[in-house]
């Protein structure tokens, strides 16, 4: 979230869309329900299923799964084409004054640089123009063709309502409604806030839809703003918090980058990263990337991390490309992989295709599983009659099972959906003998170095020279731990204007990452943690709630990244002169001094708003990209492309170009493409849910929830059910062309067949919390059905938009 | 008057025991009978987090032991946290049935091992469980460690070897993952997140 959770009552607006907060995120959602009672707010919900948060909304519109660009491309059709945009923010704040390269084009959904044969894109015209000095080019009219504002504006213009309607299936007054509800947040003193959770993320062209959103609320001014914000209501506790750690295939903590295998030289690797600004003026914070790298080398190798080897850069493994899930399990499935540990996570059940998963961890020598509860995954090899037929004797792979406390039993740190760390306690002994997840690992580690010191091995410096200075080598304390991630100085840090004066002292944690060094002389884990265990403690355990603006920022409340700040880019709250769009709800404002206000301006403390420096600093222009340059994978601007199972032969936005139909830029693994099922055969659209009475596939295995929702179901339209035959409570197999599952069918009204491209499209609402293990009644694991395809930018699952069909058992 | 949580128990209970006990005919002084003490009056207070979603509700483990050395807390309730400003006391019904979740029957217990080809779990102990694995993870790392690529480049990498971390481990337990994992040569490291 850029904003955070308590913010959502200060909306005037709450739209939610691909997520379903009053279901999902039950807690948070009072928060809607606050801004409706105290505000007056408004809910407006799009889904394909009548959900929860639809049933207490203000206004509800149908959209056929993965077709959210479609719907977002034609709401930014309509704001542009009624004027309907916060003139002010969007010239200033953003590039759409900005001259985009010549050899820019867009031809029948498919943007300059394609080769199909690679499925990617050469991006060098996905660029600005650049002036001699190294400025981008800007035509402050914005009526340059070439500008970012008109190229934008010719994109979308192909999303008119009518357009939007026959693919999306939402009949056209209720998008057109739903546009005129957010073209009034355009005002400068409005504001709306999104809310999206897996809805959004789980296509093929997920990241775009996210994307596409983010202009919008750029086009009214909603970034920065009390109640604005882009906010993604994220999945476990701590999964920002572990997101954050960047336990990500080729990242280092705090969003940094590992090299890739061409990127030999230290020097050039940091300057890459280090980019200077486009426009005169402007901060570019990521120029201090090497303070934080460097820190993070001295944080794991201690001594070993000098000026003279490179602080070790050579140390840090080199990619040739990324290694996420999806990779992962298809190098395993094709026998590539030996050994792989699941902590706290349970891939046979939460990664696409089962019977590939299965298959694959089948071909491993040792499996490792970590976690307080049984998991699926760790009886992959256990036959489980039709839920899990497998033939024990023939799966030759080891399966160890280490059991973890959960997080009544140990003390740390979480990270809510609002970017707030929060410190925990312990209330007992981990049971039985079970140790933390850093216990576990710690320990692992402590043998290795045994082994590794006693007989050598390959490449074993890291190894024996990472920096363990822990009290108990087994058992490093949170504490130890969450100092190390702050950052601490190495020497005694002098003021660089006045090297008498000693800002900080060796050995002393330092107050936040503006104090950390790309000298060697500071230490730090992780810099976007800096600030929460600071010289004054524990800056995560504290509890006061005060809340003196009454905007819900407690500021004294835990600790939230980066330096405490609530709501990101909150500079562009205020307008050039530094004065908040909306006085009632400052979030900070220039006093002719200093920034001030609510919160820790997101910008150059004592900068004069005269001097043009733009609100979004880590950009080098200063300002928001509402064209994405090489960023995205399929393009500086988002468009419509089917699911990879869609009920439509071709993509009505490109009927006659069949490198359009799907995301030209998507991978596709040898073999999956051939599993992916059509229309003739699985004429359904299926979508997977969650429900308020499960989490994911832990509360299976949990009494109570188990006997509050004790039997798989899926959830079909009584207009369906009539064609089919199907009655309530009857058993149905629903099949994919990668496997089926059972269950009993649920009718209802929430679901209704839609009118798109001329054809009437019904869709299948599958929850998927059960399992073959648990306690509740064992069922099918719904990724048995699932394709094997991820967005083309973040590899994330495409489960919410595939094809079924439905039959009575 | 200022009353803390636990106070504010203690008085209900004896306010509870006293009117029973007046209705029942008995002056107050000679009372015979007395109902229960409420049994959270007596319990620890601990403040937590639910480990579900991501709006990370504040919550309060009630346990029996006042974790003395020698004493064995148990966990006997769970409820929300009405300081913490998101939740402000409520939990949903997922948070609301945490303690089954502490007291699972499928909870694991202790160290064990499913042999290759087996049908059963056989139980291990700590140290044979963590020296077997790491003696399978060095075998492989120095049998498949990639110094240099083809081209002769650096790249330091262990490519048979993969782990997904978890979602639920503390921002401290994510933070040493990476740090051991990454420093093996890990590339295959990925996590909930990306789903």
């Amino acid at each position: 979230m850029t904003n955070h959770w308590v913010d959502i009552k200060n909306a005037d607006l709450v739209i939610i869309m691909g997520g379903n907060a009053a279901e999902a995120h039950v807690c948070g959602f009072k928060w809607v329900v606050e801004a409706k009672e105290k505000r007056g707010a408004k809910l407006v919900v799009v889904d394909p299923r009548f959900n929860r948060s639809a049933a207490v909304s203000d206004y509800y519109a149908p959209i056929r799964s993965g077709t959210d660009i479609a719907f977002l491309g034609g709401v930014i059709n309509f704001l542009v084409t009624n004027d309907k945009i916060h003139h002010d923010y969007v010239k200033n704040y953003t590039d759409s004054t900005f001259l985009v390269h010549e050899g820019f084009s867009f031809e029948d959904g498919i943007f300059s640089g394609y080769n199909a044969e690679k499925r990617s894109y050469d991006k060098s015209t996905w660029n600005y123009q650049l002036g001699a000095d190294g400025y981008v080019l800007t035509d402050p009219t914005m009526e340059s063709p070439n500008c970012v504002f008109q190229q934008m504006k010719k994109h979308y213009s192909r999303y008119t309502p009518d357009v939007v309607s026959n693919i999306t299936g939402t009949p056209k007054d209720r998008f057109l409604h739903i546009c005129e509800m957010i073209a009034a947040t355009a005002a400068a003193n409005k504001t709306m806030t999104i809310l999206y959770a897996l809805g959004w993320t789980q296509h093929s062209v997920g990241s775009q839809n996210i994307r596409t959103m983010a202009m919008i609320q750029l086009l009214l001014g909603n970034m920065g703003m009390a109640g604005g914000g882009i906010n993604a209501l994220r999945g476990h506790s701590n999964v920002q918090g572990i997101t954050d750690m960047c336990l990500l295939t080729t990242n280092l903590p705090g969003y940094m980058t590992l090299p890739n295998e061409k990127e030999q030289d230290f020097t050039a690797y940091l300057a890459k990263r280090s980019p200077k600004p486009l426009r005169p003026n402007q901060m570019s914070y990521w120029q201090n990337y090497p303070k934080f790298h460097v820190s993070l080398m001295k944080a794991w190798y201690g001594k070993a991390a000098t000026k003279e080897n490179n602080f070790c850069f050579d140390w840090l493994p080199k990619f040739d490309k990324g290694y996420d899930v999806l990779h992962m399990f298809e190098r395993m499935h094709n026998g590539q992989m030996n050994g792989f540990i699941a902590q706290g996570f349970n891939p046979l059940a939460a990664v696409p295709n089962t019977k590939k998963v299965a298959d694959a961890l089948a071909q491993l020598k040792f499996l490792v599983v970590i976690d307080p509860l049984a998991t699926d995954t760790s009886e992959f090899w256990r036959p489980a009659g039709e839920f899990n037929e497998v033939d024990p004797a023939k799966v030759q792979t080891t399966v160890f099972r280490l059991p973890a406390a959960c997080f009544a039993e140990e003390e740390g740190s979480y990270t809510n959906s609002g970017r707030v760390l929060q410190w925990h306690w312990k209330s007992a002994d981990p049971i039985g003998e079970s140790k933390s997840d850093g216990d576990i690992v710690a320990s692992l580690f402590v043998k290795l170095r045994e082994l590794y010191a006693k007989d050598g091995g390959a490449f074993p410096e890291p190894i024996l020279n990472l920096n363990w200075a822990y009290k108990h080598a087994d058992e490093p304390s949170p504490e130890e731990l969450a100092k190390e991630f702050n950052g601490k100085a190495l020497v005694d840090l002098v003021d660089p204007k006045d090297p008498t004066k000693v800002l900080v002292k060796a050995g002393e944690q330092v107050p936040s990452f503006a104090f950390l060094r790309d000298d060697g002389s500071t230490s730090c884990g992780n810099w976007l943690y800096s600030g929460s265990w600071t010289q004054a403690g524990n800056m995560m355990a504290r509890r006061d709630t005060s809340d003196p603006s009454g905007l819900g920022q407690t500021l004294n409340w835990g600790f939230a990244w980066p330096v405490n700040r609530r709501i990101l880019y909150n500079r562009a709250s205020a307008d050039l002169a530094g004065k908040p769009w909306d006085k009632s709800r400052t979030v900070i404002a220039w006093d002719g001094q200093k920034w001030g206000g609510n919160d820790v301006p997101d910008f150059k403390g004592n900068e004069p708003p005269e001097n043009g420096m733009g609100p979004f600093i880590m950009n080098p222009e200063g300002v928001a990209r509402l064209f994405a340059l090489g960023r995205m994978a399929e393009g500086p601007f988002s468009e419509h492309y089917e699911p990879f199972e869609s009920p439509l032969e071709v993509n009505p936005m490109h009927p006659n170009n069949p490198l359009a139909r799907t995301n030209p830029a998507a991978r596709v693994f040898k073999g999956d493409m051939e599993q992916f099922g059509t229309a003739k055969d699985f004429p359904y659209v299926a979508t997977t849910y969650r429900l308020a009475e499960h989490y994911h596939f832990w509360t299976k295995n949990v009494p109570l929830n188990a006997i509050v929702q004790p039997e798989q179901f899926v959830e079909i339209g009584e207009e369906l059910a009539k064609e089919k035959g199907i009655v309530a409570g009857d058993k149905v197999v629903v099949r994919s062309n990668r496997g089926k599952i059972k269950a009993v069918a649920v009718v209802t009204k929430r679901i209704r067949g839609l009118d798109v491209a001329g054809k009437k499209v019904h869709t299948i609402g599958i929850p998927l919390h059960w399992g073959f293990v648990g306690v509740a009644k064992p069922g099918y694991l719904t990724n048995k059905l699932t394709p094997y395809v991820g967005d083309a930018n973040v590899q994330t699952p495409e489960f919410k938009a595939f094809l079924v069909n439905i039959e009575k058992a | 008057m200022n009353m803390n949580r636990r106070q504010f128990f203690k008085v209900c209970s004896a306010g509870l025991g006293g009117s029973s006990i007046a209705l029942m005919g008995f002056s107050p002084t000679a009372a015979l009978a007395e109902v229960r003490t409420f049994k959270l009056a007596r319990a620890t207070e601990t403040r937590n987090t639910c480990p579900y979603c991501s709006v990370a509700c504040g919550v309060i483990l009630y346990s029996m032991g006042d974790k003395a050395k020698n004493a064995k807390s148990r966990i006997i309730h769970i409820e929300g946290d009405p300081d913490n400003p998101v939740n402000r006391g409520s939990l949903c019904p997922k948070g609301a049935g945490l303690l089954d979740m502490v007291h699972s029957p499928k909870r694991l217990m202790h160290p064990e091992v499913r042999e290759a080809g087996s049908t059963e779990w056989k139980r291990l102990s700590w140290d044979d469980a963590l020296t077997r694995i790491a003696k399978l993870m060095k075998e492989d790392r120095d049998a498949n460690f990639i110094a240099k690529n083809t081209a002769g480049d650096t790249v330091n990498r262990w490519m048979t070897m993969g782990l997904l971390a978890s979602s639920a481990s503390n921002n401290e337990g994510g933070y040493l993952t990476h740090k051991v994992f990454r420093n093996l040569g890990i590339l295959s490291l990925d996590t909930q997140a990306r789903i």
